[in-house]
Order: structure tokens, then sequence, then C-alpha cells
């Protein structure tokens, strides 16, 4: 194994930033890649400053460099300007901490996290020396393997990659190794890469692209199939059944350079079962699996102590609602207390939109009070109930006068436009929400502010929505200009809008099929990388790519699809059956809400059924405060006033939380 | 026992490519890992009492960078500088800790010149020799700036106290240098410069010097006390990192 630590050297006093390349964080510990090893590096296709802080990727460094088989270092995409003068120099993609180039590695493994990095895919790949094409690898070449949220339809990438892992990645990733492992003692013949395949796809989770064949019909599919013996027709996500069993990252990396999410995060729950229609996240982590109390004390009291950081997230998509958020966070405090840094502050990333949410921010946040966020997501009753987010307006503006009146003096709203069904005065409600909430926020502050933040709604796989055609980047520009023109004269509101044209991108890959990956190339060929940033974004890129391929935006993305349409990822499972999630989206259209199953009986979605486990909760009793506004009263954890349509099954006699319902009396402190 | 530090330490290696900012992040952290009594500001955004010394270029390297912490109770030094090398990653290694009156004159304030070794590639040692003779006999030598979108015009021949070349190294020649830091001052990556245009004095019209920088490495950092030139905290002998864990 080799480096080029000599060669990069004398580059990077010529970069921005420099230590981005360098390695050297806390807790780094990888160990050195070795021939007998199976060397993995794990890859995020964006800059160092985006990709450290990624707890999946962190997660699965720390636990393949603990096995005795495999060792893990990392790489990240390098800025144009490293990227350009390792082109003239002949320097391929290197990993962070022995610098060893990427080509040399048995596994890249990328994070694919978002749609706009898929062009970084291809350049990290072709920079590692490694053929962009699965189909022109050979056994001298490293697999590639994704994982991430955006694998769930990895169809546009199928071309690029050796396999997909859907789901949790903890348990995979050692049963990869073991599968590479035993391959290598095997007397390798020239079918010795593709037979390397097939094993990798026997691998529960492991999909491998180029074992399914596809047919097309128009803009949709006609056939989706296995073109080899053995191979199961459906790859169904991975799940680990208990958190307390992973408590990772051990040692989470506190790096030399400034990133985002900059402080330590422990992670208290993972799934969701709020049950909002728009949300990837929240339909395919389930069911919920909470870390216990304990754990996460100590994990946040090690982790401080280790790191030297003075900040802590508790990350999960909805932390308010873990279940023992209460009494965690206090002994949180406690300890942080007498452990003599009196200043540690711990955050919660998404704040539940009631005062139940902001009391939990207010004992937290002692110092800094500059602003909160919430994400009402839609201007109105009616759309929240079609996209089953269930805030009402009372509840939004009791939770904006706790913040103002805890001495927060800027809220910050996020709104999504472009919803099914959404009408003009949908997306002017944003704009009356933002007057109100300035006008309760005047009362406490003067200087009280309200930054209203809106994005382009992209239907993703895996949801309700995911039938439903996205509005046209025009069509969402002239909602973002009915806000901007209604919030012109309110002084102390202020608009923050995500470009449509990235709408429309991430719209082309987030349901695209196979057809896709020519367009991803074609981008890619002509310098589109890094298009998450707005200073390279490039729609005319992907317009002229879709155009040269004989696509349309219209059929890929504005197109609605219907109940009998082969969608591209129907061969794959996120546990979810795909007849909930029809009926969940003829609900939407009913403007019909679905109340959070945790403490309701079970609406067979087959997240906990198809996986033979079920919602696990640190504490029998609910969180306090109400669901959302719904009225269904969540402390006494039962009744379920929640409407429902006849034709849903409810199976009353097999409720899927192991929370009964707890006389709240008995358990109040 | 003391309540304000004045730390020393080195930065070598792959750190040298973390910048002054990032640097001070980094010894933020290292004191809470250690748990000690740092004084924080008051107001609503409390900070750690760090103050740094001038900063450091990203890529140089330094044997004498200085950190002065103020703490809110007094504590014992003599662990201090293994202890808080552990806490720090590869490469930055806390040389000495000294006690401070409080009063004691800023860093920033305090200091008045540095030594350099400056490695320029792209001229012999002749010929950078020639060159700095040029420099150090000449009585004035005008530098052109852009500060803030304004063309300025210097005479940086004050700044230069001290200019030598030291031999040559496996890329080109390194040389030592003494630049002021306060009044009319002169940073390493502008002397490459000053002596880019001697060489191209001597040269000809059409074999001009292509002379670029090299490794930089800041050696001292110096200042005035009772009229005498002195360092903000003496140099700790040749303890390596090594031996000072040992020490510990």
């Amino acid at each position: 194994m080799t480096s080029v630590w000599s060669r990069l050297e004398p580059l990077l006093p010529r970069v921005q930033k420099p230590a981005r390349y360098i390695g050297c964080e806390d807790g780094a510990n990888a160990k050195a890649p070795h021939p007998a090893l199976v060397n993995w590096c794990f890859i995020y296709p964006d800059t160092y400053e985006v990709g450290l802080p990624n707890q999946g990727l962190q997660i699965l460094y720390e636990i393949v460099n603990e096995r005795e088989d495999a060792s893990a270092d990392r790489s990240y995409a390098p800025w144009l300007d490293l990227e350009a003068l390792m082109r003239a120099e002949g320097v391929p993609l290197f990993s962070v901490e022995h610098h060893t180039p990427a080509g040399e590695f048995d596994v890249l493994a990328f994070n694919i996290s978002a749609e706009l990095t898929y062009t970084n895919l291809l350049n990290c790949i072709d920079l590692a020396g490694v053929p962009i094409r699965s189909a022109e690898r050979t056994t001298e070449d490293p697999l590639v393997i994704i994982g991430g949220h955006c694998t769930y339809n990895p169809e546009p990438l199928a071309d690029f990659v050796d396999a997909v892992v859907l789901g949790d990645g903890e348990e995979v990733v050692g049963e990869l190794t073991e599968v590479i492992q035993a391959h290598r003692r095997l007397d390798a013949g020239s079918d010795s890469r593709r037979d390397l395949l097939v094993a990798l796809s026997g691998v529960d989770g492991v999909y491998v692209p180029s074992l399914f064949d596809v047919t097309y019909r128009g803009p949709a599919i006609a056939t989706m199939a296995a073109n080899t013996d053995g191979v199961r027709p459906e790859i169904e996500k991975r799940t680990i059944a208990d958190l307390a069993e992973w408590p990772y990252p051990k040692q989470q990396l506190a790096p030399l350079t400034e990133v985002v999410h900059d402080r330590l995060n422990v992670e208290v729950f993972r799934g969701c079962t709020r049950g909002c229609r728009f949300c990837q996240a929240g339909m395919i982590t389930r069911p919920v699996r909470e870390r216990p109390a304990e754990q996460v004390r100590t994990m946040v009291a090690n982790g401080l102590e280790r790191t030297g950081y003075d900040e802590v997230t508790l990350t999960s998509l909805s932390t308010a609602d873990f279940s023992n958020v209460e009494p965690v966070v206090n002994a949180i405090m406690d300890d942080s207390e007498n452990s003599g840094n009196s200043a540690v502050s711990v955050s919660l990333p998404s704040l539940r939109v009631d005062a139940f949410g902001v009391g939990i921010a207010a004992q937290l946040q002692r110092g800094r009070r500059s602003g909160l966020t919430f994400a009402p997501e839609a201007g109105t009753w009616r759309m929240r109930q079609i996209i089953n987010k269930l805030v009402r307006e009372e509840d939004l503006y009791q939770a904006v006068d706790a913040a103002f009146s805890q001495g927060w003096q800027r809220v910050k709203l996020y709104f999504l436009v472009g919803l099914p069904s959404e009408t003009d005065e949908d997306t002017l409600g944003i704009a009356e929400l933002a007057r109100n909430c300035v006008a309760i926020g005047k009362k406490h502050n003067k200087r009280a502010s309200v930054t209203v933040s809106v994005g382009g709604f992209v239907p993703k796989p895996f949801t309700p929505f995911q039938w439903f055609g996205q509005n046209t980047s025009t069509e969402l520009q002239r909602k973002v200009n009915l806000v901007r023109d209604a919030t012109r004269k309110m002084k102390s509101v202020s608009l923050k809008w995500h470009d449509p044209k990235a709408t429309l991108v991430e719209g082309i890959a987030s349901r695209g099929d196979r057809r896709i990956g020519a367009v991803i190339e074609q981008v890619w060929r002509n310098g589109g990388t890094f298009q998450e940033w707005s200073e390279c974004f490039d729609l005319d890129l992907w317009l002229q790519a879709m155009a040269d391929n004989g696509l349309t935006v219209e059929d890929f993305v504005y197109r609605h699809r219907v109940e009998d349409d082969h969608l591209p990822w129907d061969h794959l499972s996120a546990g979810l059956h795909k007849d909930f999630l029809w009926q969940d989206w003829q609900d939407a259209l009913a403007e019909v809400g679905l109340e959070d199953c945790r403490w309701t009986p079970c609406y067979d979605c087959g997240a906990c059924t198809g996986f033979g486990i079920e919602h696990v909760v640190a504490s029998a009793v609910p969180p306090a405060g109400g669901s959302q506004g719904t009225g269904q009263d969540l402390t006494v954890g039962g009744a379920v006033p929640v409407q429902l349509l006849t034709t849903r099954s409810v199976n009353s006699e097999a409720p899927s939380t192991t929370a009964p319902p707890v006389d709240v009396a008995a358990a109040a402190p | 026992m003391a309540t304000i530090l004045r730390i020393r330490f080195s930065k070598a290696g792959r750190v040298r490519f973390v910048s002054h900012r990032d640097v001070a992040r980094l010894f933020e952290r290292a004191l809470r890992k250690l748990q000690l009594p740092v004084a924080y500001t008051e107001g609503f955004s409390p900070r750690p009492k760090l103050s740094f010394g001038l900063a450091l270029t990203v890529a140089y390297e330094s044997e004498a960078e200085y950190l002065d912490v103020e703490l809110y109770k007094p504590v014992d030094l003599e662990a201090l500088p293994a202890a808080l090398t552990d806490a720090l990653p590869e490469g930055v290694t806390v040389q000495a800790v000294i006690g401070l009156q409080r009063g004691t004159p800023s860093l920033q304030q305090a200091i008045v010149c540095c030594d350099w070794s400056l490695e320029v590639i792209g001229a012999t040692v002749t010929d950078i020799s020639l060159a700095i003779a040029d420099i150090m006999d000449s009585s004035e030598l005008p530098l052109e700036r852009v500060r803030k979108k304004k063309v300025t015009v210097a005479d940086v021949r004050p700044a230069i106290l001290e200019l030598e070349v030291a031999g040559p190294t496996s890329d080109g020649v390194e040389i030592r240098a003494q630049l002021a830091t306060e009044a009319v001052s002169l940073r390493p990556a502008e002397l490459v410069g000053v002596v880019r245009s001697a060489l191209n004095r001597r040269a000809e019209p059409l074999e001009e010097y292509d002379l670029v920088e090299g490794r930089v490495r800041r050696v001292r950092q110096w200042m005035i006390v009772d009229r005498a030139r002195c360092e903000p905290v003496s140099p700790p002998g040749s303890l390596t990192r090594h031996d000072m864990r040992r020490a510990s």
C-alpha cells in the first residue's frame, strides 16, 4: 500500500483550506490498509466540511476498524482548486489518514445523501483511477458500494455502482467483509468479479443492479427482473432492532478545521412515526428505535470529556418526541455542571411546533438565545392535513409566543411549496402565518423578527407522495414570488428560498430510472460537479443532457404516476406496503390526517410487521404536551380520535407499540 | 501556580496546514478536555479568555508560537506542557508555560520582530548571496502593496533587520531573516518578492528569475523588556514531545 502524501504536500500551500486534506482528527484511528485485510475507504462525495460530520459514515468507519479482518479510512471530494492540481500532477483521490490512493482499497463505500452529489460520485470514482461504469471494472478494481437515504432509488446510479446497501449499515459492513474475504480464498477465475457480485447479492439488504434487467414502455417501466438464477426478486432494507447494541460512534471525530455541525452528536433514536407524507426519512427509517436514556447520558458525558466540545446535539428526526426527553436533558445538564464545564449547551436539531418543545429548548439553551426554528411546512390547516403535518395555527402561535417571551429574538419558519393540490390560498397562508408570528413577537420584543424559508417540494420514493407529479420550476418560482410579494412590506419578515432550478434537478434524480444514468454521466463529463453549491450549479447542463438522451423533464419530473405504474424502485423494499402508501396517498387527497402510531393501534404500514420487530421506546410514558394539535390526548396514551377511511384495516388487537396506556398521574414526578 | 498563563508551542508537520483561527479552536477544546478553570467573557455569548500573538500563515511551521490564557483560579504549571501536548493533535507541541502578572502587555503589543527560516526555490546560493548583499547595502527599498484596493508604496528596508544565506536545501536555498513586525513591517512572502527583484536587477532582461517560496518556518519571536531583547517565554532546551511525556 502506497501513500500520495509526498506528492500531495507541495500542492497544499496552493489551495484553499488545506486542512481538509490532512486527516489528524481527534478520534481518527484508522488501521493501516494491508493486503491481508478487506480495506474499506468510506467516501462522502462532497467537501470535507459537509462530509466529515456525517454520522452514518463515522459509525461504519469505526465498526469496520474494530474488526480484525478489515481496515477503514475516509475520503471526501477535493474542492475544485485541488482537483485541478491533482489532475495536472497525476495525483489520484486519496484517503485522508494514510493518504492511500483510493484505487488501492478493496471497497469504495459512498454515502449518498443528496441527489445533487451524484455527479461528484462519478468524479470521485474517476479521480480514483477506476472506470466509472461497473461493467468496465475488472478484478483489479475496487468494489463501488453505495448506502444512505438516496439509495432507496439507486436506479439513476445503477450503471456506476457494483452494489447498493439498503437501510442500516451496522451489520451489513461485517457481512460484506466476510463475503469478500471468503471470495479471496477461492480460486479466482475469469468470471471472478461477477461471482463476487453474485455472492454479495446474497447478503440481506444488498442490491446488485447488474443482476437485474429492465425494459421500458414509454416513460414508464415495463419489466424489471433478475437476470441471474438464485438472485432474489425483491431486496428488503436492513434494520437493526436495538440501538442500545450499537453505541456508535464511540469516538466521534473532532476535526482540526471548522465543519458543519461542529459539535458532539448523539443519536437518541432512529425512525419516526409522525407520518409526514412528504418526508422520506420518516418513512424509510421506521420503526422507531429509541436509545436507552442511561446510554444517551453516558455517550454525552464521555463524548464531551473526550473531545472537549462544549456543545452537544441530540439527533433524531424529532428529538422532542423522544419518550424520555425531559429526564434525559436534565441529567445531561446536571452532569455538565458537575464536570466543571458549566458552559455546555445542548441543542435539539428539530423542534416540535408547540410550547412543550420551546420549554425544552429554554431548559437547554442557557446562554445564547439568538434564533429558534420551527417547521410548520405549509400555510393552511387544509394543506397541513394533506401532508399530515398536524400542526394547528394555535400550536404555532403558542410556540412562537413561548419563544419570544423567553428571550429569543428571531424565529425561523420552514415551509414547502409545490405540495399536492396546493392552491394560492395555501401558499399565501405562509405570509399570513409569518405576519401573525411577528405580531406576537412584537408584544415581547420590538426587535422580534421572523425568517421564512421556502423550499420546493420534491416527491421521494417510498412516500405516499411518490405518485405525485412535481410542480414545474416556473410554478415553484411563481409560488415563491407570491410569498415574496406578500411579505415585501412586512419589515420584520425576511424571506429565503431554495432555487427552484435546483429542485428540478433533484426531481430528475429522485424518481429517475436507469436512463437517467446517461444524463448524470454527461453532466459530469461537461464539468458539472459540486451541483449542491450554487456557484457551481448549472441547470443548462442537465437540460441539455436530458435532451441529448431523448428524455424529457415532463416524463421524469412533472408526470403524475398512476396506481399500476411500475415504479423504478418496486423491486426494492423499505418495509412499507405499497398498498399502505397508496391508501395514505388517497387519504391525503381526501384531506384526512393520520395520527402518530406509537401510542395508537397499528396502521399496518409494514415497517414493524415485516421485520418481526416493534417500536422500541425508552419510556412507557409518551412525551407530554399533546400531539400536533389533532386533539389526541397523548398523556393518557390511548384514545384514537383520528379519522380513518373505512377502507383501512385497523388491527386493534395488536397495537404496534410497547407502550401500554399509562396513568399519567402515577407516572408524573 | 498561576492564573494568567503564557503558553509557548511549536507547530510542525501536517498541522502546518491548519489555520491560525482553527489552532485557536483546537486550544479551546484542549483546555476543556483538561478541565482547566478557563475564565469566560461576560455577556450574551461568553467566550473563553484566550489571546493569541501574531498570526502564522497557513502552511508555515513554527518553533515559537504563543498564546495567553486567563483562568478564574490558579493552577499548577509543572505538568501542563505535557498534558496540553497530549490533548492537542500530533505536531502541536507545548514547549513551556509560564505565569504572567496581570497588566503584562499583550503579545500583539509586545512583539517587535521575528526570526524566519525561508526556503527560496529558483536561484543558486551564489545568486541569492549577491542579491542579499545588494539588499543589505541599499539605503531604501520601495515596495508596492495593494491594500484595500489601494496601491501604496512603502520603504521596507528598515523592516529587514538581518538577512543571510544559511545554505542549500534539497530544492533551493535556505535564507535566515529577522523581520520587523511593528512600525514598518515585512512579511516573509513579501521578502521573497524583494529578493526576486534584487536578483532581477542583476539579471539580463530576458533571463528573469522566477523565484518562489518553499518551506517557511518561524524560528523566534522577540520583544523588548527594559531595552533588552528577549523571548516571551524562554525556549525549553531541546525537549521533544517524547521527552516531555516521559518527564510527566
